[in-house]
């Protein structure tokens, strides 16, 4: 028996000879992918796993002038799926469904056909940290999380029409969310992060752009004045059964804001009440016919034109007046009263007769001078300029019933400006919802009466709050008030109505003003409509209130003997 | 040239070559250690492309023991009685496959189980064992090189069962069934133009063979040819894998750190596209050390053929260490991009078992050829 004739040698030198090719061949390309293309393999595979995707920046803070928080941001996810992967069982639907308190068709519609070419939908928006833990932990395949930040307003309703709101996406929408949505939004960051294939993110890789937090923006309202002002104005509207109601108080010294209120309110925490009839700031943008509120404005253009003086006497009587077609009446005959008279008590026969003895243009040149017809450059979204026609337009009977508040429109802001320029100091400074450093914007302020004409105009308006004046209920205690009354017929579709506007417009303390307060109360339904008697009331509350913790040094300190607490050093 | 067959002439150990403690036992140093370096490979990269679940490698840990368990057996039985049985394997491996036609199991898509009540069962398995143990078997019987008549009905023995397997459908296993029982023909000594003249049927019939594909076989080698055609379906595999195995580079990304398998973007990571995991994680460096394993098990095989004392055993050996080898260079060709996608693990590395088995046992009579010496010399 032989061993090696029955295979052929040859034929295990070709095998090994050919299996050391084919290794060879295994050998080479692995050197061909691993070395050759390398760096386009790796790079398809970095682009596989490697993703950019943005880091979400906090949103700045809204604080009062104080740095107490009126809109804060906080850490909330959403929750969202991926279709293509979202296959939930029936038990972890429902699961889902009562964790996020969604209904169980809204999952289970998203893992349905019509859903599967989608590779993103939100299941829900903005849960609390807490709840999307406990939905990672049902570990469900193609459930993901995304952080975003949830903006809350601790003040809700009080400061909802002042800072307005954001969308869900934290982008600004009303208010000054909206107007100040560059500062306040912060710059999305950018990281590099490695993901699965199922896009779950598996590690931070690097940080390419730190997120940049907004800023923030820190507003003139004092919020405990704020506060007041709507417990006050909302108590009023709800008294007299009105439909809305304004109220806006300025810093006489720096032209900020410090409260502005409105009625009807929203609470900007609940997106679900959103109606622009309650969303809206009518302070703001809305426009009003200013009726006997303009008549100040009037009084200090006939004294500015030298023929009058607050003791200049004009006869009233009958108490009607006759302007073309129209009839100008007053409540009663005052007959022959004084200019101070005529603003204490609100003589329509008076004003106008003294309107119609001036030039025109002297007349729409005090107007013009504190604005109306022009923004007040406060900035606000959706703000109203009003209207004031030119006198070269003007007539007879336009002239008139520009004088007692008909005609022209401004809105509550304009009028509260206008009276912090005109019986304030008799500067016109331009508005402010943000904290005013010192010295700030002092370039824009423009002095647009003469001290003399505003120590005057305020010392009339002084007497519509005193004994026999229209506005008695605006009396504050420990503080002497100068403002107007003003009680102004409704417009409606083909002429005037019988509706009114109750208003109030006056600065405090009259001897050195800090405040400058407009309260509008639209369309009483109760007895009582005019302004002395239905925003007046609001007007003392309020300035009581706000001139106290201002620490506003009173100026009325009654006679010696009559005590009053927490003044114990006043003479 | 019939051996005597009623006495074992094979010693249960050599008595002039070396005694040492493991040669007694039947079994060859130099292959064991081989085939060790590989299995340790084996858990070490599928405790990384498992996600470094241990139980995935405990279950592992224990198929390797198994199948090196049934290398020991299979190493103590003598080559003699393992010829002596190889027709009744071969007869009993048929009657299987037929059973599994009419009575087999489906397991994704393919008839390829037998349930026997208490265990199932891949006769398929059994027949890259008892094909080529076979076909050595029939050409044996007398002297080489055969005559044509013989040849035809060593094709005959191949193809019946690979047919059989090929219906199930098992395109991979019928294919290393084939060449496995090819093989033995070819080293048999066959006359290179007859090779010739069968390379040449096979090329023209391929158009032909074309049309018996199924539809996912056909898919395969369309993709095999351009998988860009279709990143997402059936080119993703290829292109994944050609990523994860670039992106290793010469050193590779470290273990436990191959991004493409560990973020789940290689498919079939820890069974059939094992190998592209290894190469990301260990680099070339680490592909060309495995390849040389590998290589020096292909040759150690080899060896112990050559060096085989008989017909039988040295048709048996080159055919189970060339089929070896087909294993070793269809998946890696496969996982490389090189071959179109065929459903082959990588052996002894990929999770999984029954192959595995398989593979153990064939290098188990590998073992038992070299180390049962012929008492009488020649």
């Amino acid at each position: 028996m032989t061993t090696n004739n029955f295979v052929h040698p040859f034929r295990y030198f070709f095998v090994v000879a050919l299996l050391m090719v084919l290794m060879l061949l295994l050998a080479w390309r692995a050197v061909d992918l691993q070395v050759v293309n390398k760096d386009f393999l790796r790079g398809e595979g970095d682009a596989r796993y490697l993703r950019d995707v943005s880091v979400p920046a906090h949103r700045g803070m809204i604080v009062d002038r104080y740095g107490e928080p009126l809109a804060i941001s906080t850490p909330v996810d959403s929750v969202w799926v991926n279709p293509q992967l979202f296959q939930p069982s029936h038990e972890q639907q429902k699961q889902l469904a009562k964790k996020l308190n969604i209904k169980r068709k809204k999952i289970s519609k998203l893992s349905s056909g019509r859903n599967r070419g989608r590779e993103f939908a939100y299941l829900k928006r903005h849960v609390s940290p807490d709840v999307a833990r406990q939905v990672t932990a049902l570990g469900i395949e193609g459930v993901f999380l995304q952080r975003e930040y949830h903006r809350y307003y601790p003040k809700g309703e009080v400061t909802g029409h002042v800072i307005g709101f954001t969308n869900i996406d934290d982008k600004g929408q009303e208010g000054l969310e909206l107007a100040y949505d560059d500062w306040l939004r912060g710059i999305k960051g950018k990281k590099r992060v490695l993901k699965d294939r199922l896009g779950r993110v598996v590690e931070n890789v690097e940080s390419i752009k730190e997120s940049d937090p907004g800023k923030v923006l820190r507003l003139s309202i004092d919020r405990r004045i704020q506060y007041l002002a709507y417990r006050e104005l909302k108590a009023a509207v709800r008294r007299h059964g009105a439909k809305s109601g304004s109220l806006v108080m300025l810093d006489i010294q720096t032209g900020e804001v410090l409260a502005m209120v409105n009625q009807p309110s929203y609470n900007p925490n609940n997106r679900g009440a959103f109606k622009s009839n309650r969303y809206r700031n009518r302070a703001v943008t809305d426009v009003i016919e200013p009726g006997s509120t303009i008549k100040p404005f009037i009084i200090a253009a006939a004294l500015e034109s030298n023929r009058f003086k607050p003791e200049t006497v004009i006869d009233t009587s009958p108490g009607l007046l006759r302007v073309g077609s129209n009839v100008v009446r007053d409540h009663r005959n005052y007959g022959r009263i004084d200019l101070t008279a005529i603003i204490q008590k609100s003589s329509n026969v008076g004003a106008t007769k003294i309107a119609l003895k001036l030039e025109p243009q002297t007349i729409w040149d005090v107007m013009t001078r504190v604005s109306f017809g022009y923004s007040s450059g406060s900035g606000f979204p959706g703000e109203a300029s009003g209207l004031l026609t030119h006198f070269s337009g003007w007539n007879k009977i336009e002239q008139a019933t520009l004088s007692i508040g008909y005609g022209l429109s401004v809105t509550p802001l304009q009028l509260a400006r206008a009276y912090s320029a005109l019986a304030g100091d008799g500067y016109l400074r331009p508005v402010s919802f943000l904290k005013l450093e010192d010295g700030l914007q002092a370039e824009e302020v423009v002095q647009v009466f003469q001290p003399e004409t505003t120590r005057k105009v305020r010392g009339m308006l002084e007497k519509v709050v005193g004994k026999g004046g229209t506005g008695t209920k605006a009396r504050v205690a420990g503080y002497r008030v100068a403002g107007k009354t003003g009680t102004v017929k409704k417009s409606g579709v083909g002429g005037y109505t019988d509706d009114y506007i109750a208003l109030f417009a006056g600065v405090a303390p009259a001897s050195n003003p800090r405040i400058s307060m407009v309260v509008i109360v639209d369309q009483p339904t109760s007895e009582e409509y005019y302004g002395g008697e239905v925003a007046a009331p609001v007007f003392s509350r309020v300035a009581s209130g706000a001139l106290r913790l201002m620490n506003v040094t009173p100026d009325n300190i009654p006679p010696i003997g009559t005590r009053i607490a927490s003044l114990g050093d006043a003479p | 040239m019939k051996i005597a067959d009623t006495i074992d002439i094979y010693s249960s150990a050599s008595q002039e070559s070396q005694k040492s403690f493991l040669y007694r036992f039947h079994v060859d140093l130099p292959l064991l250690l081989g085939l060790l370096l590989i299995s340790a490979a084996s858990l070490v990269i599928l405790y990384s492309a498992g996600g470094q679940d241990s139980e995935l490698i405990t279950r592992q840990a224990i198929r390797l023991g198994i199948a090196f368990f049934v290398l020991f057996i299979l190493a103590q039985v003598s080559p003699y009685h393992i010829q002596r049985w190889t027709p009744w394997l071969f007869a009993a491996g048929l009657m299987l496959l037929f059973s599994v036609l009419f009575f087999g199991e489906s397991g994704k898509g393919a008839q390829r189980w037998l349930d026997l009540g208490f265990f199932r069962f891949q006769p398929s398995e059994l027949m890259k064992l008892v094909v080529p143990m076979m076909v050595a078997w029939y050409l044996s019987e007398q002297s080489l090189p055969p005559r044509f008549s013989r040849i035809m009905y060593s094709l005959l023995i191949v193809f019946v069962p690979v047919l059989l397997i090929a219906k199930q459908p098992d395109l991979g296993t019928s294919l290393l069934v084939g060449s496995a029982g090819i093989f033995v023909i070819f080293l048999a000594g066959i006359s290179w133009r007859l090779i010739f003249l069968f390379c040449s049927l096979v090329a023209a019939s391929a158009p032909l063979l074309w049309f018996t594909l199924h539809e996912y076989q056909k898919a395969r080698v369309l993709t095999f040819i351009n998988p860009e055609n279709d990143p997402l379906g059936a080119g993703y595999h290829i292109i994944q894998s050609k990523i994860a195995i670039g992106s290793g580079g010469l050193y590779g990304k470290g273990w436990l750190n191959g991004t493409q398998s560990q973020l789940d973007f290689l498919p079939e990571r820890s069974t059939d596209f094992i190998f592209a995991a290894f190469a990301e994680e260990f680099g070339l460096i680490g592909v060309i050390l495995l390849l040389a394993v590998y290589f020096f098990v292909v040759l150690r095989g080899l060896y112990i053929s050559a060096q085989a004392q008989d017909t039988f055993t040295r048709l048996l050996g080159g055919s189970i260490t060339m089929t070896f080898f087909i294993y070793v260079f269809v998946n890696i060709g496969m996982v490389t991009g090189l071959l179109p996608v065929v459903g082959l693990p990588l052996p002894l590395v990929s999770y999984g078992g029954t192959s595995m088995v398989t593979l153990m046992a064939s290098f188990g009579m590998l073992m038992s050829i070299h180390t049962h010496r012929k008492l009488l010399p020649t």
